[in-house]
């Protein structure tokens, strides 16, 4: 769900071919009838932006049906903590949880937390900053262990009864209303999903930005997630929610961050209300129980990395040299703040903002009002020459004579052109080595960066300013390869996996300490140049080793096939069966053992209680699978880290032509918006003046926003212009022709699409009426071999409130016949 | 040596265009054309001199007439099957057929047989080949064809088409679409071995309930003495816009030759014995 594998992530995909062959039943559910429908074993068509009613159906459907793996969940889930007793559901507030402050348009989650613990104040982000901004990684609590718990699972406010009681009104029948699903089609794929997830059997979810892009997005992804540990497929082999990544090493740029709140390995961002000084990052950001108990040995051996010699104990390690955010700095309020004329300078790379992000002509607007602008990309994108051949030159309501910004556009390097690693969705990191030299000027990202650091650092040499220390003061010593002066991508792999106090690469991050003694610059990268080997090139063939396949690539952390493998086991450290047996205790060596890395500590016997005063991971008991919680649980329920509810809930997309039939509440209340002329919504009489819901896909032929393939004749032939997808009843209806020209309208612009009529896109039933769903390839701009209008005009900044993602999987839409107008 | 060949098996193609790409990169062959077509997927219509691959996407529902994008082939619709209703338990009463054509690399090849100038020859790999500087340009090869498969590209007066990557072939290395292929969808390999790799996996699909799948062009007494690049298809061959009984189209020459030959011979005789007769 959310995904369309076969045809985004077709290398991948053909394991999941591999599985249908040897038995493997594939379920595919989306809006749209696609590659990846087609070889599917089962199809089920929803309304896009409804998927939280479908899996709340599910979750409702295992619980009625008493279809949860009950030791599984008794023993390795929060389901048996109580609860707060002021918190209330959804189902008391007609769609909001308790604490929601409709002033700040905020929730306070103090009653979500456990009963009897304090909340956490990490959690409470959101006093200096309206949308609040994510905790790096969200879930640490003041306790271990939830102060009352009932192993029963009866008392009232327990989370398995509140579980229950969230999701009773998520029946088939709702989906049928919701969802536009049939009643019998849902029902068929519930008891699939139960019928494979027990002992013997074990369920994966694949989702992809199907999901995320949704001002719910995060809890799309928790309503997954407590499936898939109620069914117990959580750390067993064949489980897991999968999340398909958008380009080679999306997963990558989070671990090791291009995002604004988070520092490399999930460690927030200092925040300059919160964390004035080093002990008061170490304070906040210190678990008492599990692997976060060591986030000062991390965070530390991260300043040594950055900062070398200069970080010492004296100075807290260089702390203050570090940027400290003051609220929301994401992408989009960043953009929002350009348009402006807030913003001086902006550096894009690796992305095509003009075209690729969600309300282009902002983007455009605002990147106009930039000083200077650097592009940094393979071919001369949209990006680059908006200022002189954009749609709103075109129309006259931007002039280049006008625009003041100045833009520098450097040609970059393929990867096929650079040493690096890929990092991919199994966490998996995978190098690649440079095949052939960067033509002309092309350059790596590495060069670009170190470069400039180079040129910064001479022209600030000598400086007695304070503030220029934390670059003067930076450890910037890669050897150099080469005539271009190549920095050598090895030597940082080497820094991001750590050094010991004998200048030799440590094993991993449990060798990492707080004292300034180690350098690391990613934590849960450690161990990737252990032995001073890049293990990240390994290759070894799969005939020359075990289906698990430890010695190809490597796998944070510490190797790690599969996360939280100690769940593949029961309490006492049996398999759950035979034939699901990946990670066991093995009684005689007094070890954790099996196929893959155990991903626990590795002599910590499964009846193992911690001691009083114990702290990190040796408070976690010996049948705690879920090591990175501070209680050691798979979480059901989310008492502290999400800024939207502990739990997830059906809310309409921003834009919907429907009412939620649940709540009163139409809409996710925490989502962020941004109310003005350049960015409207339509939230008024919906259904009359924007009837049809509209969603974004990629195709196989080309690559997002279409850098890498538009300007490529071997691609661009292949889907050679920008195009719209409708069933034959909408066309008929709209006098829509297959082959010709179709404007799409939407609260914020017009866009025209060739128009291919298909069987695949079908009206849904929905509220007893039927809906029809355009489809909206969103590759296109101005620019290359094929060109088109972009589909992300359309669309509005309307965002996930804990990511800040915007909605462009659901809005609403007119479609007529015709090419738009013109100036 | 040993014959080698495609097995090309449809009911794992994902329709990712891979091969399409993967032969024009490794042969240099130019775009096509960069034209909307409005037939599904499927912007490049046919294989010629400029695609050696083609991959077709055809959506059948089930029942009623066949949607605008994809016109039903030869005026036929297939309508409900057992191996649609196999195939496609979802909802959407729509499947999506997809699969990539190439030359068929036949025993007995036409396009050989009328080539005067031997450009066209049979490898040591038993495929069919154009040599290009042999290539005059005659173009007798193109109605020759069956399948409609080699053509002139008008920039350079030369026929074109799929060389089985003769060239990789020679250095042991498989062919570029095969080795693209992200499923193994087209196979590649002695073709006898793959001719028992399809008669298992038609097996395993029969068993499934796929009682249409079946093999085009793994019958060596079909009218071109089989394929060496043959298909496992899940719906009748016009279906994808393949001929359901192609004919090698020199296979009357020999008796119109000896009509033609008989008949001469009469003329002579009869020439002969109009000047022997005595006056």
């Amino acid at each position: 769900m959310g995904s369309n594998m076969a045809e985004c992530h077709p290398v991948g995909f053909q394991w999941v071919m591999e599985a249908k062959a040897r038995g493997a039943r594939v379920i595919h559910v989306d809006p749209r009838f696609t590659r990846t429908s087609a070889l599917a074993d089962t199809f089920v068509a929803l309304r896009a932006g409804s998927d939280i009613a479908f899996l709340g159906a599910i979750v409702n459907h295992i619980l009625t049906t008493g279809r949860e793996f009950r030791e599984y969940v008794a023993a390795y889930t929060n389901a048996s903590a109580i609860i707060s007793e002021d918190y209330e559901d959804t189902e008391d507030l007609d769609g909001l949880f308790s604490g929601w402050d409709p002033e700040t348009q905020t929730y306070d989650p103090t009653s979500w937390q456990y009963a009897g613990m304090p909340a956490a104040p990490s959690a409470g982000t959101k006093e200096s900053s309206p949308q609040g901004e994510a905790h790096g990684y969200g879930s640490k609590l003041e306790g271990a262990e939830p102060p009352a718990t009932d192993p029963t699972l009866e008392h009232p406010r327990c989370v398995f009864q509140i579980l229950k009681r969230h999701f009773a009104r998520y029946t088939p029948e709702l989906v049928e209303e919701v969802c536009g699903v049939p009643k019998a089609r849902f029902l068929e794929v519930a008891e699939a999903l139960c019928d494979n997830s027990n002992r013997e059997r074990t369920s994966a979810i694949c989702y992809a930005v199907g999901w995320t892009q949704h001002t719910v997005g995060v809890q799309y992804i928790r309503t997954a997630a407590i499936i898939q540990l109620l069914l117990g497929n959580m750390g067993r082999p064949g489980g897991g929610i999968l999340a398909l990544r958008g380009h080679a090493s999306i997963q990558g740029s989070t671990d090791i961050p291009t995002l604004y709140n988070i520092l490399p390995g999930y460690m927030p961002m200092p925040h300059a209300a919160r964390h004035g000084t080093l002990d008061d990052y170490i304070a906040a950001n210190t678990a008492p129980a599990g692997f976060w108990g060591h986030a000062d040995a991390y965070f530390i051996s991260l300043l040594k990395a950055w900062w070398g010699d200069a970080a010492t104990a004296d100075n807290d390690y260089c702390y203050d040299y570090l940027p400290f955010i003051t609220g929301d700095h994401s992408s989009y309020r960043t953009i929002v703040d350009m348009a402006d004329g807030k913003v001086p300078g902006f550096f894009v790379l690796g992305q095509n903002p003009a075209v690729g992000s969600a309300n282009g002509k902002l983007h455009r607007a605002a990147l106009a009002e930039l000083e200077w602008l650097v592009v940094r990309d393979l071919v001369e994108i949209e990006t680059a020459t908006f200022w002189k051949d954009g749609p709103e030159i075109d129309t006259g309501e931007l002039r280049t004579a006008d625009i003041g910004t100045e833009v520098f556009f450097l040609p970059a390097a393929a990867h096929t052109e650079k040493d690096g690693s890929f990092t991919q969705t199994q966490r998996m990191l995978q190098w690649h080595h440079k095949a052939v030299e960067p033509e002309g000027d092309c350059r790596s990202e590495l060069w670009f960066y170190w470069h400039l650091g180079r040129i910064i650092r001479e022209k600030l040499a000598g400086s007695t300013d304070a503030r220029d220390r934390p670059v003067l003061d930076l450890a910037w010593d890669y050897p150099l390869l080469g005539q271009t002066g190549e920095p050598d991508a090895e030597a940082v792999l080497r820094e991001i996996n750590g050094v010991g106090p004998d200048g030799r690469t440590v094993g991993g991050y449990t060798e990492l300490k707080a004292d300034g003694s180690t350098a690391c610059g990613c934590w849960i990268y450690s161990g990737c140049y252990a032995d001073e080997v890049n293990q990240p090139a390994r290759r070894k063939p799969a005939s020359e080793q075990d289906r698990v396949a430890l010695e190809w690539g490597w796998a944070w952390p510490a190797n790690r096939r599969i996360l939280y493998n100690r769940a593949s086991a029961d309490p006492s450290g049996r398999p759950w069966s035979e034939r699901k047996r990946l990670v066991w205790w093995d009684g005689d060596a007094q070890r954790w053992t099996g196929h893959d890395v155990p991903d626990f500590v590795i002599d910590k016997p499964p009846d193992y209680e911690p001691p009083e005063g114990a702290e990190a991971e040796h408070a976690l008991r010996g049948d705690e699978p879920f090591i990175m919680q501070t209680d050691g649980k798979g979480w059901l329920f989310v008492p502290s880290g999400l800024v939207d509810g502990p739990l997830p809930t059906h809310y309409e997309p921003h834009e919907s032509p429907f009412s939620n039939p649940l709540y009163a509440q139409q809409a996710n209340p925490a989502r962020q918006t941004y109310r003005r002329r350049d960015n409207r919504y339509n939230n008024g009489n919906g259904a009359v003046d924007y009837p049809f819901v509209m969603t974004t896909y990629r195709l196989t032929e080309h690559h997002t926003a279409g850098g890498m393939s538009r300007f490529l004749a071997r691609l661009s032939e292949l889907q050679p212009e920008m195009f719209c997808e409708v069933s034959p009843a909408l066309a008929a209806e709209r006098g829509l022709v297959n082959g010709g020209w179709a404007t799409i309208t939407s609260a914020r612009s017009a866009i025209e699409a060739r128009v291919l009529v298909t069987e695949r896109v079908k009206p849904l039933r929905v509220q007893g009426r039927d809906l029809h769903q355009v489809g909206l390839p969103y590759h296109w701009g101005w620019k290359g071999l094929s060109t088109g209008d972009a589909a992300n005009d359309l669309f509005p900044l309307a965002l996930d409130p804990n990511v800040h993602i915007q909605e462009v999987k659901a809005a609403t839409c007119d479609i007529a016949p015709g090419r738009r107008a013109r100036a | 040596m040993t014959r080698m060949g495609f097995f090309t098996d449809t009911s794992i193609c994902i329709g990712c265009k891979a091969c399409e790409v993967a032969c024009k990169e490794w042969n240099d062959v130019p775009d096509d054309g960069l034209n909307f077509l409005g037939t599904s997927y499927d912007n490049t219509g046919a294989l010629g001199a400029d695609t050696w691959r083609h991959v077709a996407f055809v959506e059948r529902p089930r029942g009623g007439s066949a949607p605008p994008s994809s016109p039903p082939v030869n005026g036929q619709d297939a309508g409900s099957s057992p191996a649609a209703d196999a195939l496609d338990t979802g909802s959407a009463g729509v499947r999506w057929l997809m699969s990539s054509d190439v030359c068929k690399h036949c025993t007995h090849a036409a396009c050989l047989d009328v080539c005067p100038t031997g450009a066209l020859f049979r490898t040591e790999f038993d495929t069919v080949v154009v040599q290009q500087d042999v290539c005059n340009g005659c173009g007798y090869c193109v109605p020759a064809c069956p399948f409609g498969v080699i053509d002139k590209r008008e920039s350079d007066g030369r026929v074109w088409k799929c060389t089985l990557c003769y060239d990789r072939l020679k250095s042991d290395m498989t062919p570029a679409c095969a080795k693209a292929c992200p499923t193994q969808s087209i196979q590649f390999g002695p073709l006898d071995e793959l001719r028992d790799r399809a008669a298992g996996r038609l097996g395993v699909l029969r068993e499934a309930g796929v009682s249409e799948a079946h093999l085009y062009g793994a019958d060596d007494n079909d009218g071109v003495g089989g394929f060496g690049a043959f298909f496992l298809l899940l719906d009748a061959p016009e279906v994808y816009g393949l001929p359901p009984d192609p004919v090698v189209t020199t296979r009357d020459l020999p008796r119109m030759w000896r009509a033609a030959a008989g008949a001469a011979l009469a003329l002579v005789g009869a020439v002969a014995a109009a000047c022997a007769r005595p006056r």
